[in-house]
C-alpha cells in the first residue's frame, strides 16, 4: 500500500459565474514531492492552487490536504490552512510590520505561540531564507527577492505540510530570480512538500519530481520531467513546451 | 476721544471684558466638553459602522449606506433643530447640549463611517489573502492586518473632517448651549457691548488654531508613500 | 404609530404650511446660487496667490486660510451680524452671509484649489511657458483645467457643505429653508413643517452625497 498522498484533490470543478475555469482535475502530491505545474496563461493554474487552501471556493469535488477535508463546513479553516503555507506572485507582505512582524503574526494569532517564542521561531525562519540580519527592516526597505524570502519564512514559520508557490519569481527582476530558487530548492532537500506554478523551467528540470502541464482547465498530461520536456506524448504540452523553448 | 480710541472701547473694552471673563471661560470648557464626547462618539460609532458593513451583510449594508447618507445630506443645525424643538412633540426632550452633541456625533459617525469604510476597501485584496493562508481568521485579519494600514491612509481626510464638525458646537447657541458663542451672546445682551462677542472670537482661535495647524503637519506626515 | 404620523407628518400641517417652506427652499436654492460662486471665486483668488512662491505671500496666506479654517462659520457670521452694527455698519442678514460664507468657504475652496495646483506636474508650467505662453495663461489654460480634474471630489464635497451651511442662514433672519420651516412650526405649534424641511434637503442633496461616496471610494483607492 502507498502512504496516504499530503494532497489529495479530485474532480475538482471551478466555475465563475459562466466561465468553467477547472473541468474536473485530480491531483495527488506525495510526501516530500515537488510537483511543478505548467501551462498557458488562463489555464486554471493558480486557481487550482488557491482552491487546495480553499482561497477559492471549488464548485464540486473533494479535497484532503494531509487527511483533513478542506470542503467539510465542519473543517476550522483556519486551523487546516496554517499546514498550507502559500507563496504569492506580488509577495503581500504587510507594509506597516517588519520582516520579523511579518513572520510572526500567524505564529502568534494562529499558533498561540507566546510573543518571545513566536520571535525565537521567527528569527529561525528568517535565518533558514538567508535574512536574520533584515529582521527588523520594513518591506519597504527590502528589495524583491528579499521581500519573497521574507514571504516564504512567513509560511515555513508555521512548519507547514505542503507549501504552494504561485509564480514566485514573476515579479523579481532577473538578477533577484536565483536567491528565491536557491531558497526552494533547500526547502526542498529538507523534505518540504511543494506544489510550484512557476515558468522557471531549468529549476523543473533539476528540481522537480513530477511536471504537470495544465490546460483550458484539465491536466493533459504529466510525468517526470525529462519525459514532459522531451518527449511530450499529447500535441498540447507538445506545442507549448515548443513555444516556451523557442524563447 | 480719538476715533481709535472709541473703537477700542467699543470692541474691547476692558471693563466689559473684564466682568465677563468667567463666562467665557466656562464656555470654553462646555465647548471643550462637547467637543470631546462628539470627537469619541463620533469617532467610534463610525468605525463601528465600517466594520459591520465589511461583514457584508446585505440588508444590513443598505440601512448603513441610508443611515451614513442621511446625515451626510441633512445640514446639522437642522439635526440639532429638529431634535430640540421637534422631539419634544413625542415627549421626548433632550437638552440643547444632548442635542448638539448627538446630532454632531451622527454627522461625524456618518462622514468617519465613509471615509474609513473607503480606508477599508482601498487595502490590497493579496493582503487579504496572504493573511488567510496563514489561518489567520477574518476578524483577525481585518484587525491586524488591514485596518493599521487603512486607519494610516485615513488620518489626513478624518483630521479635517472632524475639525470641520467640531467647530459645530457653535450651533448650541441656537438651542440655548452656553457653549463659547452662546455664553458670549448672551453677555453682549446684557452689556450692549461687543467686546465679549471679541473675546468668544478669540476663544474659538486659541483652542482651533493649533488643531488646524497641527492637522496640517499630519496631513504632510502621513501622505502615503511607500 | 398614528398618532406619531399626526404629530410628525400632517398631511394638514403640511398643505397649510407648504407656501411658506417653498418660498424657504427658493431661497435656499438663490442663496447657494449666489454663496458658492462666490466661495469658488475666493478660492481661486487664494489658490493663484499661493502659487506665487514668495515667503511674503505665502506665509500670510497660510495665515489667512488658516485663521478661518479655525473659526467657526456661526462665529463669523454673527461677528459680522451682531458686532458691526457697534460700528454703525448694519448690512442686514443677507450681505452678512455672503461675506462670511466668502470668508470662510474660500478659505476651503483656497486649499483644494492649491493642492490640485501642486498635483500638476512642474514640466507643464515649462512645457507651456517654453511655446510662450504667459504665467497666467499657463494658469489659465493648462494648470487650472487639470488641477479641478484631480480635485473634483474635494470640490464637489466641499459645495454640498456649503449648500448645508445656508441653513446658518435661519440664525439671522434669512428666510431660507430652515428659517421658514421654524417659522412654520410656531405658527402651527406642530414640528412637521421641520421633518418637511429635513426631507426636502435630504431629497435634494442625497444625489450628490451619492455620487461622491462613489468618487472618494475612488480617489483613496489610488492613493495606495
Ligand atoms: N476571481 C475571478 N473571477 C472571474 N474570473 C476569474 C477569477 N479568477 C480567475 N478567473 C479566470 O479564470 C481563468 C483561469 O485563471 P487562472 O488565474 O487560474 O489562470 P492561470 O493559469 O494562473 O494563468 P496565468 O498564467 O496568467 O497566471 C482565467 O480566464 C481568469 O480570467
Ligand atoms: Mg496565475
Amino acid at each position: 500500500m502507498t502512504p496516504q498522498p499530503i494532497v489529495d484533490a479530485r474532480a475538482v470543478h471551478k466555475h465563475f459565474g459562466t466561465l468553467h475555469v477547472l473541468k474536473g482535475v485530480d491531483l495527488k502530491v506525495a510526501e516530500r514531492e515537488l510537483v511543478f505545474v505548467i501551462g498557458p496563461s488562463g489555464s486554471g493554474k493558480s486557481t487550482l492552487l488557491r482552491c487546495l487552501n480553499r482561497l477559492e471556493e471549488p464548485s464540486s469535488g473533494s479535497i484532503l490536504v494531509d487527511g483533513i477535508d478542506m470542503l467539510d463546513p465542519k473543517t476550522d479553516i483556519n486551523h487546516a490552512r496554517r499546514r498550507i503555507g502559500m507563496v504569492f506572485q506580488s509577495f503581500n507582505l504587510y507594509p506597516h510590520m517588519t520582516a520579523l512582524g511579518n513572520v510572526t503574526l500567524a505564529l502568534r494569532k494562529v499558533a498561540g505561540k507566546s510573543r518571545a517564542e513566536a520571535d525565537r521561531l521567527g528569527q529561525a525562519a528568517l535565518e533558514r531564507v538567508g535574512l536574520a540580519d533584515r529582521a527588523g527592516h520594513t518591506p519597504g526597505q527590502l528589495s524583491g527577492g528579499q521581500q519573497q524570502r521574507v514571504a516564504i519564512a512567513r509560511s515555513i514559520a508555521l512548519e507547514p505540510r505542503v507549501m504552494l508557490f504561485d509564480e514566485p519569481t514573476s515579479a523579481l527582476d532577473p538578477e533577484l530570480v536565483g536567491s528565491v530558487l536557491e531558497v526552494m530548492r533547500s526547502l526542498r532537500e529538507s523534505g518540504m512538500t511543494m506544489v510550484v506554478v512557476s515558468h522557471e523551467m531549468g529549476f523543473a528540470r533539476n528540481a522537480a519530481d513530477r511536471v504537470v502541464f495544465m490546460d483550458d482547465g484539465l491536466i493533459v498530461e504529466q510525468g517526470p520531467p525529462a519525459a514532459i520536456f522531451e518527449k511530450p506524448t499529447q500535441e498540447r504540452t507538445r506545442a507549448f513546451i515548443g513555444q516556451i523553448q523557442r524563447h | 476721544m480719538t476715533t481709535w480710541d472709541r473703537f477700542l472701547d467699543t470692541f474691547f473694552n476692558g471693563k466689559v471684558m473684564l466682568k465677563y471673563l468667567p463666562d467665557i471661560l466656562w464656555g470654553v470648557v462646555v465647548t471643550i466638553e462637547l467637543a470631546i464626547l462628539i470627537v469619541l462618539s463620533g469617532l467610534a460609532a463610525g468605525l463601528a459602522l465600517a466594520l459591520l458593513r465589511s461583514l457584508a451583510i446585505r440588508p444590513l449594508n443598505w440601512l448603513i449606506i441610508f443611515i451614513v447618507d442621511l446625515f451626510r445630506s441633512l445640514p446639522p443645525l437642522v439635526i440639532i433643530v429638529l431634535m430640540y424643538f421637534g422631539l419634544p412633540y413625542a415627549e421626548v426632550s433632550p437638552s440643547g447640549f444632548v442635542s448638539t452633541w448627538l446630532s454632531l456625533a451622527f454627522v461625524l459617525m456618518a462622514f468617519s463611517e465613509e471615509i474609513f469604510w473607503a480606508g477599508i476597501t482601498s487595502i490590497h485584496k493579496g493582503q487579504w489573502e496572504a493573511a488567510r493562508s496563514t489561518g489567520l481568521s477574518f476578524g483577525e485579519t481585518l484587525m491586524n492586518v488591514v485596518l493599521p494600514q487603512a486607519l494610516r491612509l485615513t488620518i489626513p481626510p478624518l483630521t479635517n473632517r472632524t475639525i470641520a464638525i467640531t467647530k459645530g458646537t457653535a450651533l448650541g447657541t441656537v438651542v440655548a448651549v452656553s457653549e463659547i458663542l452662546g455664553a458670549a451672546s448672551s453677555a453682549m445682551s446684557n452689556s450692549y457691548n461687543p467686546s465679549p462677542l471679541m473675546m468668544g472670537a478669540a476663544a474659538y482661535l486659541v483652542l482651533f488654531l493649533p488643531v488646524v495647524v497641527l492637522a496640517r503637519r499630519l496631513e504632510r506626515r502621513f501622505a502615503w508613500k511607500r | 404609530m398614528e398618532a406619531m404620523i399626526q404629530t410628525f407628518f400632517n398631511v394638514e400641517i403640511i398643505a397649510a404650511s407648504w407656501p411658506i417652506v417653498v418660498a424657504g427652499l427658493l431661497n435656499t436654492v438663490l442663496l447657494s446660487l449666489i454663496v458658492v460662486p462666490l466661495g469658488l471665486f475666493g478660492g481661486l483668488i487664494l489658490a493663484m496667490l499661493a502659487s506665487i512662491r514668495h515667503p511674503l505671500v505665502r506665509w500670510p496666506l497660510m495665515a489667512w486660510v488658516d485663521f478661518f479654517r479655525a473659526f467657526p462659520p456661526l462665529v463669523l457670521l454673527i461677528l459680522l451680524f451682531a458686532g458691526l452694527p457697534f460700528a454703525g455698519l448694519d448690512l442686514g442678514g443677507f450681505a452678512c452671509v455672503a461675506i462670511a460664507f466668502f470668508l470662510n468657504t474660500g478659505s476651503y475652496y483656497g486649499e483644494i484649489f492649491r493642492a490640485g495646483i501642486e498635483s500638476v506636474p512642474a514640466g507643464q508650467v515649462e512645457a507651456g511657458r517654453s511655446t510662450g505662453l504667459s504665467r497666467l495663461q499657463a494658469m489659465t489654460y493648462i494648470i487650472l483645467p487639470q488641477a479641478v480634474r484631480n480635485v473634483l471630489p474635494d470640490l464637489l464635497s466641499n459645495t454640498l457643505e456649503v449648500v448645508k451651511l445656508t441653513s446658518l442662514g435661519s440664525v439671522v433672519a434669512v428666510p431660507e429653508l430652515l428659517y421658514q420651516a421654524r417659522q412654520a412650526q410656531s405658527l402651527t405649534y406642530n414640528p412637521t413643517p421641520i421633518v418637511v424641511a429635513a426631507i426636502i434637503y435630504f431629497l435634494m442633496l442625497w444625489p450628490l452625497v451619492r455620487l461622491l461616496s462613489r468618487l472618494e471610494n475612488r480617489a483613496l483607492a489610488g492613493r495606495r
